[in-house]
């Protein structure tokens, strides 16, 4: 290929680490990291659910953990790491479909997301502490 | 460019069609948006569920999981959820790791975990509607 030695020569892309951090970079790595997080959190669904299929002494100790100053830390991260997760995955689909890729739109996107999730989050537990 | 260098009549498509990174096509890229839309109405079905099983004791818990529309419900956000977390685990393993055993080894984890955590729910959820 006449154009190989001109390949070899081209510079290599600068990584994460050489970037200045900016909002959309952050929201991309903290969809990732709310992905993963998901990811493990599922394991709390599974001791939900084989808990309650389980018996009743096995579902109250399951909710006395959940109820648990701990318990409750826990499943506040994950509430928003899944709503997190939720409004960015509208994000990208809003981008998959060819929209959302201006200047303005993508930083809009990122703060709707991040005050979104925060928001939604609170009124979630709001609502939840209100009907039980 | 094919052997035939540029006088190919090869389109771009057929040069490349089944050369995806493992092999394969766009399947994963697809099926990861299909299960990311279903999961916007299912997540809000999961999110209420949870909200009015907070605070009810075993047996209204497990009347609530036990309702068909409840049960059919949390079976599509675990069908769901658990496919794209599958796939989404995959997409970080294969950025992250490099090496052929432990890249191989973890995928394989990864299969594993989501298939063990899927059917674990989903048999719970069965069971619990089926009175057993």
């Amino acid at each position: 290929m006449a154009d190989s030695q001109v390949r070899t020569q081209r510079p290599l892309s600068p990584h994460i680490q050489i970037f200045r951090p900016y909002l959309t970079m952050m929201m991309s790595i903290t969809h990732r990291i709310t992905g993963g997080a998901l990811y493990v959190g599922t394991l709390l669904l599974v001791v939900w659910l084989l808990a309650a299929a389980t018996g009743r002494s096995g579902y109250e100790h399951v909710q006395w953990f959940m109820g648990s100053i701990i318990g409750r830390l826990i499943l506040l991260g994950y509430t928003w790491a899944l709503i997190h997760h939720l409004i960015g995955g509208v994000r990208h689909l809003v981008w998959d479909v060819g929209l959302g890729f201006g200047p303005e739109a993508r930083e809009n996107m990122a703060r709707l997301n991040i005050i979104g999730s925060v928001v939604l989050t609170i009124l979630i537990w709001i609502v939840a502490y209100a009907v039980r | 460019m094919s052997a035939f260098g540029k006088f190919s009549i090869q389109t771009a498509y057929k040069r490349v069609h089944g050369l995806g990174s493992a092999g394969a096509g766009t399947e994963h890229f697809w099926r990861q948006r299909v299960t990311a839309v279903a999961l916007i109405p299912l997540t809000l079905v999961f999110v209420v569920v949870v909200i009015l099983a907070t605070g009810k004791d075993y047996d209204a818990a497990r009347r609530l999981l036990g309702n068909p529309f409840v049960a059919l419900s949390m079976l599509l956000f675990v069908g769901a959820g658990i496919s794209h977390m599958r796939i989404g685990m995959q997409v970080i393993i294969e950025d992250y790791v490099h090496e052929d055993v432990p890249k191989i080894a973890l995928l394989l984890l990864n299969t594993f975990f989501s298939i063990a955590c899927g059917l674990a729910c989903a048999y719970a959820i069965l069971k619990l509607s089926f009175g057993g």
